[in-house]
């Protein structure tokens, strides 16, 4: 079995967002593979463990995120693709264009990745790229058990599961609940240096950059407003329940 | 000069800080209580691969370098010093003599098993009568055909309890002092080895100290470790090994209690404000600040010593000096820091305090670490 498995990296969920005239610092970031790509690593990891197969870990960005794929070579993945190009960054539109590009190389019977990233949050590129492939799709799965070419997955609908089985090829993304990501071993983390890492251009995958431009521009950046002190109500209870209904109205203006 | 970590080495640190803040930390209280490391603990570090961070390569470890073991010691170090102490006890003292002084039969025999830790090393030197005077050990080793008989009692051997693999100082010419002593390894399971009592003690919990004792313990030939007569150098040699990540493994408890004392000094309020504007305290957290970063630097600085294959005799023992009372003065400082808190042992920082003090004893107490510094420098001196 060929699986491909698409990431981003991303800024630490833990870390402070700081904007600096406009812009978001890295200063000093720590940067991890998004969560929900970390999902689909472990799952094609542990399908490769189970049934055998090859797992190539594919990500565009700048020369940082190779470490993001040298954590996916730790865990487990056999090779990585980097697409480092600037001219090919873009929007959802452009990178799954790039995607595209890179997986019509090789013939892979399962895609998998998160079904968003934790740092714009589109969870577009995922669908765009299965219809760039023209392959079907099924998002935030939460389960998947992969039998011959058939995939039989779960994914959560409103508060039930719901069963769905597909042939292969396949382009699944990762909700969180689907597995429970390993830390890379230490000697897998000795081992992912050897393993091999190809780093792509625009011209290595036949792309003219100008022709996927992206479609969509960013205005501005800005932080939520800054949450107010809460409120305690004192006094009587009466008193209080009455104070709130007021401050329901009046102030939250909510009812 | 370059302070930086490889990429590699930082990959490492950050694996093993996430192990451990998810899979000993949530236990690490547990441990204390039960005196006892949960075997799914242990378990998972053997996934981890952390039996084998002192083992080469070609034997199933990782093949990395001093700095590099230094940099996982650091981060093994920031968790319960019970735990620490069993992996360090195996991958410091317990396995070093094989790698170093093996020959290429006795490790392929110990090490791939010893790198996956399904066998744990234990380093067998102290007895009642030889603790800092090393040289002046009683069991006996006498060669009769194929085998060695070894008898006498050591105590205070770390491991005893969950090892299979013991590197056992012994005396084989009792005319000769130390160049009569040699290092043999010996299996838990050879005839007439036996663990006898294992000391209760002040802290270091989950990890157990015991003694050894050999009644006519037979140990076949192929298993001297080193030349006949080499044992005390060897010894030596180990312990000087131990020493950098024995240090790197007390920079890690202290950077923690650093981490501990600032938060809760910001957090704390007296006098209407938090305690890290009382200026006694604030000193306090910038003394601790300031050996931490010391202690740092010469960990790798001896590291990358030990690296480029320098001698590092004095620096060695510089650091386990150091390392050993830079720890204890920060956990001082951590409970004065905490008040009632720190001395409270539903909260960690008194056990760091209790798990500090072995550490100016063992490997060498503080006082021998001075002597050798101290004929070190008798020694360049004299040139
Ligand atoms: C928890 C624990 C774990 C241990 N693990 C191991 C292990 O795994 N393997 C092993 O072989 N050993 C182990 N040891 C033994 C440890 O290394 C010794 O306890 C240590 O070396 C001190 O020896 P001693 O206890 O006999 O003290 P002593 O040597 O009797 O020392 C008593 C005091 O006298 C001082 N002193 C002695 N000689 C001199 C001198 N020449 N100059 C100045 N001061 C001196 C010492 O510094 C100390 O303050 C362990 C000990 C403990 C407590």
């Amino acid at each position: 079995m060929n699986i491909l498995v698409c990431l981003k990296q991303t800024f630490d969920t833990e870390e402070k967002i700081v904007i600096e005239n406009g812009e978001i610092s890295e200063d000093g970031v720590e940067f991890v593979i998004n969560p929900y790509d970390e999902y689909a690593v472990e799952e094609a990891i542990k399908i490769k463990e189970e049934q055998g197969g090859e797992v190539t870990v594919l990500s565009v960005g700048p020369s940082r995120a190779e470490s993001a794929l040298r954590t996916a070579l730790a865990m487990g993945a056999d090779k990585a693709i980097l697409v480092d190009d600037e001219s090919l960054f873009g929007d959802e539109y452009t990178i799954s264009k790039v995607l595209a590009a890179v997986a019509k190389r090789d013939s892979y019977d399962l895609i998998l990745g998160g079904y968003m990233a934790v740092d714009d949050g589109s969870a577009q590129v995922g669908p765009r790229l299965a219809e760039e492939l023209d392959i079907p799709h099924i998002s935030t799965i939460t389960g998947l058990e992969v039998n011959g070419d058939k995939v039989k997955v779960e994914k959560d609908v409103e508060g039930d599961t719901e069963i769905i089985e597909a042939s292969m090829p396949v382009l699944l993304t990762a909700q969180q609940g689907l597995n429970e990501p390993r830390y890379p071993s230490l000697p897998g983390i000795m081992k992912a240096k050897k393993k091999p890492l190809e780093r792509l251009t625009a011209g290595d995958i036949g792309i003219n950059p100008d022709e996927i431009k992206a479609k969509t521009e960013v205005l501005d950046q800005f932080l939520p407003p800054k949450k107010e002190a809460g409120k305690i109500l004192e006094g009587e209870l009466d008193d209080q329940v009455k104070e709130l209904v007021q401050l329901l109205r009046n102030e939250a203006k909510v009812i | 000069m370059n302070f930086e970590l490889s990429d590699e080495i930082q990959m490492l640190k950050k694996s093993v800080r996430e192990f451990v803040q998810h899979e000993v930390e949530p236990v690490a209280m547990q441990i204390e209580r039960e005196d006892r490391i949960p075997d799914e603990v242990i378990e998972k570090s053997k996934e981890m691969g952390l039996f084998g961070i002192s083992i080469p390569e070609e034997y199933g470890g990782l093949g990395i370098n001093m700095v590099g073991k230094c940099a996982v010691y650091e981060e093994i170090g920031a968790t319960h010093n019970g735990y620490t102490t069993l992996l360090g006890a195996h991958s410091g003292i317990g396995t070093v003599g094989i790698v170093e002084m093996g020959t290429e039969a006795q490790k392929q025999k110990y090490l791939p098993a010893m790198a996956r830790g399904e066998k744990i090393g234990a380093f067998a030197l102290t007895e009642p009568e030889a603790g800092s005077n090393a040289a002046n050990l009683k069991t006996t080793a006498v060669k009769r055909g194929d085998k060695y008989i070894l008898n006498g009692t050591k105590h205070y051997i770390t491991n005893a309890l969950v090892a299979d693999v013991f590197t056992v100082m012994a005396v084989t010419d009792p005319d000769k002092g130390a160049k009569g002593i040699t290092s043999f390894i010996v299996e838990k399971d050879f005839p007439g080895f036996k663990v006898g009592k294992v000391e209760p003690k002040m802290g270091l919990h989950g990890s157990q100290s015991a003694e050894i004792v050999l009644e006519d313990c037979e140990v076949p030939v192929e298993n001297v470790l080193g030349e006949e007569g080499r044992g005390y150098v060897n010894a030596l040699k180990i312990l000087a090994n131990g020493r950098a990540g024995l240090a790197a493994r007390n920079l890690g408890s202290c950077q923690k209690l650093l981490d501990m004392s600032v938060r809760y000094a910001q957090e704390r309020v007296q006098f209407g404000v938090p305690i890290i504007e009382h200026q006694a305290v604030a000193h306090m957290l910038a003394e601790m600040a300031v050996d931490i970063e010391a202690l740092r630097s010469l960990v790798y600085r001896v590291a990358w010593m030990v690296d480029e294959g320098k001698r590092v005799i004095k620096e060695a023992a510089m650091l386990k000096l150091f390392g050993s009372e830079v720890y204890n003065r920060v956990a001082d400082k951590a409970v004065q820091i905490h008040g009632g808190i720190g001395y409270i042992s539903d909260y960690p920082i008194e056990r760091f305090y209790r798990d500090a003090r072995i550490t100016r004893i063992y490997e060498g107490t503080s006082e021998i670490q001075k002597n050798i510094i101290a004929s070190q420098l008798n020694r360049e001196y004299s040139k």
